[in-house]
């Protein structure tokens, strides 16, 4: 494992090879927002809170820091007005699902995002995975996952794993940046309402 | 069928092959593609088989199912060899006359040839007619020369001598340099140089490689990729075997939608039949080289068409797109180096191989060489599959290839590049099909759809279709696009309603910027695509939507009425016979009202009303007038003077 150099927001910082952008920043001191990101966890780059610029060799790209691996020469910029109101219009499309989420309200602050902006949702989930993550990652259990995709994807806790698996454990609350209401809600769900064990994507 | 152990020997099958079949012999051969069998083909092809037997001709007359000339619009197309007469719309009942008139005659069939719609001139040979006159079909041209089910018919028009050239007379290296100096880019959408991605995936460290054909053709209105693979799979199959050579890979995958079941068929077919004549499977053509490929059938998300995707699908496991880097060309499938083209893309590698990269490049522009397969569908009068050189302008595409605008209206706007594409307008229409010019325009080149507009089309509900599309075909994993598009979707459809407000258009801008640089991978990139064109070019119908609630287009359902005008209701009853709603009012010699509470807005009336009378008019932003009193209604008919 050779050391890597770059440079993030000016400052010139050492790396291990293997390391993410958003890794090498932290351990600079370098503060970049996050949401889907836990050090236990495999990143996911699904929130793109994390969003930053990449410049290698001239070519400027925007990337996910969670992860963009580091590479030598790279130069990093954790801010900018672009960056700026891509955070804010995440924000704020996240706070059409979840305008009461502590984490998601210092982050309309930081960001000026208005919560009302966008149209509001029925779901307080915002996909993090963070619960999905754990589920997998950590428990290797598997009791919580995603069902459907695109505009349609939500979390489901299966409900015979649940059944056997969830009332010890509940590890996957308090990750939940929608301040525990989303994992808990469905997991009652799923074992109080009687459904079929997994919900079929409709016609396909 | 002994394997082929050496180039000697195909050449000497090949002239064997050809030897046996009499270029002067007839051959009725009918387009067996999915558009014409959908049109009664199959029982077309039944029809002259029989027709041939009772005829006693089976010893002279040969009958086939070809792949598919392109021309959709007016299949069943059969075309009879040698002479080459093309008929088209062609109906069972047809089929006496031909055999009898055509085969046996020499006499051509002057009512089932292609007349031209403005000069009214007919057409007896396929190249006489200006849909194929105006097209550079060096890709698709052959699929009517050709069984699709049979290998024999491609090695007699020369198939797999791109193949045995490569394995014997070049290095890999010197193939990936000849892909390169060819300047072909890929045919799947972003246009990446076809011959650095093979540079990539070969200089990569590893001795597992992969090569994969991208199939998963998802977009509405598209089958350019599926043509080829159910008229002329060889064609695929044997530009991946060159590729796989290039780059060192001894496995590929061809990962096609189940719902294109012929072109799984055909292909499946196609690795059978290469495999038995060694140009498939281990020592091809005795060369040392080993190469075998799976079909692998796609369960139909759009997603798994963007490469990152389909390497998950292939692997087993959901089908969402991982971070790039690493690339597949270092770390691709089970993380070894992949080289994922699209069908097109291979299909072009023998022509560039047999024909030398100069000769590929001479055709096209500065940045965008060869040609380009396109389904041209919509609003156009030649609806198909057309091949043209890079480089001729999308008005010579729609209006010479095309044939223009059916039924006398207006061109409005051509959508190309699919669900991740732009709306092009009249004032650009005369730019050239390049990669980089249409993405100056706001569209992309795409893999090749290319839907037609005309001026009934409101392009705000194009935007709210394609955006639709996607809530779907989104994967869901990240936020801006998963979130971003829906709200792009409800704005969109408030708009379209009548519930657009102030600041919408603002707010897509807002959404269209976060989801197009902040997305995971390109399906979420280009997603705001058919927003942000149709904004650039058709603003104002956006505000006309938003501030009168109007319509221009005439077409959002919400938003418009349609009115009967007393002063041109004859009273003809016809409007409200049709109506399945009982929205009209009225009787024999009783001026006709729309009850608008009632009305649907299903446009039967409009398109009932005698042309002559245009009574029926849709109206959109200003009130319905008010029906006129019961009173007045009775029409005094004159003696039936002036109809």
């Amino acid at each position: 494992m050779s050391d890597i150099l770059l440079q993030i927001d000016g400052k010139e910082v050492t790396a291990r090879e293997g390391m993410t952008v958003l890794e090498a920043a932290r351990a600079a001191g370098i503060v970049i927002p996050t949401l889907c990101y836990h050090e236990k966890l495999e990143p996911y780059g699904a929130c793109r809170i994390c969003i930053v610029e990449a410049d290698m060799n001239g070519r400027k790209s925007l990337v996910a820091s969670c992860v963009h691996p580091v590479e030598a020469g790279l130069i990093v910029r954790t801010t900018s007005e672009q960056i700026h109101r891509i955070r804010k219009t995440i924000v704020e499309l996240l706070l059409a699902h979840a305008p009461d989420s502590v984490q998601l309200q210092a982050l309309a602050q930081q960001y000026g995002a208005d919560k009302d902006y966008y149209e509001k949702q029925a779901s307080f989930c915002i996909h993090c995975g963070l619960c999905v993550r754990y589920c997998t990652e950590i428990k290797k259990k598997n009791a919580v996952g995603f069902v459907d995709r695109g505009t349609r994807r939500e979390i489901n806790f299966v409900p015979h794993l649940a059944a056997q698996e969830c009332w010890n454990c509940k590890e996957c609350f308090p990750l939940c940046p929608t301040s525990y209401l989303q994992a808990a809600y469905v997991l009652v769900e799923a074992l109080t309402i009687p459904q079929p064990p997994f919900k079929v994507a409709a016609g396909r | 069928m002994p394997r082929l152990q050496s180039p000697e020997a195909l050449e000497s099958i090949r002239k064997e092959l050809a030897s046996k079949r009499d270029s002067q012999r007839p051959c009725i051969s009918v387009c067996a593609g999915t558009g014409c069998i959908a049109a009664g083909a199959g029982e077309v092809i039944a029809a002259f088989k029989a027709e041939i037997e009772k005829q006693g001709l089976q010893a002279d007359v040969d009958t086939k199912g070809t792949g598919c000339p392109g021309f959709c619009e007016r299949g069943p197309v059969v075309v009879i060899y040698p002479e080459e007469i093309c008929y088209l719309q062609v109906k069972p009942q047809d089929v006496v006359d031909i055999v009898s008139q055509t085969i046996k005659e020499k006499k051509v069939i002057d009512r089932l040839l292609y007349v031209d719609p403005t000069t009214k001139a007919k057409a007896v040979r396929e190249s006489d007619i200006p849909f194929y006159r105006n097209q550079r079909r060096t890709i698709i041209g052959n699929n009517i020369k050709i069984d699709p089910k049979s290998i024999e018919d491609y090695l007699v028009i020369g198939g797999y001598t791109a193949l045995a050239k490569v394995l014997f007379a070049m290095t890999p290296e010197q193939v990936v340099e000849e892909v390169k100096t060819s300047d072909l880019r890929g045919r799947g959408g972003a246009g990446f140089p076809t011959g650095k991605k093979w540079e990539g995936a070969r200089n990569a460290p590893g001795d597992t490689k992969y090569v994969i054909v991208n199939a998963d053709e998802g977009d509405p209105g598209a089958f350019m990729d599926r043509a080829l693979l159910e008229r002329n799979p060889h064609s695929v199959l044997e530009g991946l075997i060159i590729g796989a050579y290039a780059i060192g890979a001894h496995e590929g995958y061809i990962y096609v939608r189940q719902e294109y079941p012929l072109a799984v068929e055909n292909v499946t077919l196609a690795i059978k039949q290469a495999e038995e004549y060694g140009l498939l499977g281990k020592d091809i053509l005795g060369s040392n080289f080993d190469f075998s490929v799976t079909v692998h059938r796609g369960a139909g998300a759009f997603v798994c068409g963007e490469e990152t995707s389909l390497l998950m699908s292939l692997e087993g496991k959901v089908g969402e797109p991982r971070t790039r880097p690493p690339y597949p060309v270092t770390k691709g499938l089970w993380g070894k180096p992949t080289t994922i083209n699209n069908v097109e893309t291979w299909a072009n590698v023998p022509l560039i191989i047999n024909g030398g990269a100069e000769a590929f490049s001479s055709v096209g522009t500065e940045g965008s060489k060869g040609t380009k397969i396109f389904s041209l569908v919509g609003k156009v009068n030649n609806t198909g599959l057309v091949e043209v050189p890079m480089g001729i302008t999308l008005r010579d595409i729609i209006f010479e290839v095309g044939g223009g605008i059916p039924g006398g209206k207006k061109f409005k706007a051509v959508q190309t590049g699919g669900p991740s594409g732009g709306c092009i307008p009249e004032a650009h229409l005369d730019t050239p099909v390049d990669f980089d010019e249409l993405t100056r325009v706001g569209a992309i080149m795409g893999s090749g759809g290319m839907i037609v507009m005309d001026e009934d089309t409101c392009p705000v509900d194009v935007a709210r279709y394609f955006v639709e599309f996607l809530t779907d075909e989104s994967c869901g994993k990240c936020v801006p696009c998963r979130e971003g598009i829906r709200q792009m979707h409800t704005i969109l459809t408030a708009i379209t309603t009548g519930k657009g407000k102030e600041g919408d258009i603002q707010r897509l801008e807002h959404l269209a910027e976060v989801t197009s640089t902040a997305s995971l991978c390109a399906l979420g990139k280009s997603a705001p695509n058919p927003v942000l064109s149709t904004l650039r070019y058709f603003r104002d119908e956006y505000e006309a939507h938003i501030k009168e609630k109007r319509c221009p287009a005439l077409s959002c359902k919400e938003l418009i009425a349609y009115h009967i005008d007393p002063e041109k209701c004859q009273a003809c009853m016809i409007c409200l016979r049709k109506c399945s709603a009982g929205a009209i009012v009225g009787g024999k010699n009783q001026i006709h009202v729309v009850d608008q509470d009632k009305c649907t807005k299903c446009g039967t009336c409009f398109e009932v009303c005698p042309p002559r009378f245009g009574a029926v008019q849709k109206i959109s932003g200003e009130p319905v007038p008010a029906p006129l009193p019961e009173a007045e209604r009775t029409t005094v008919r004159k003696a039936n003077t002036n109809e």
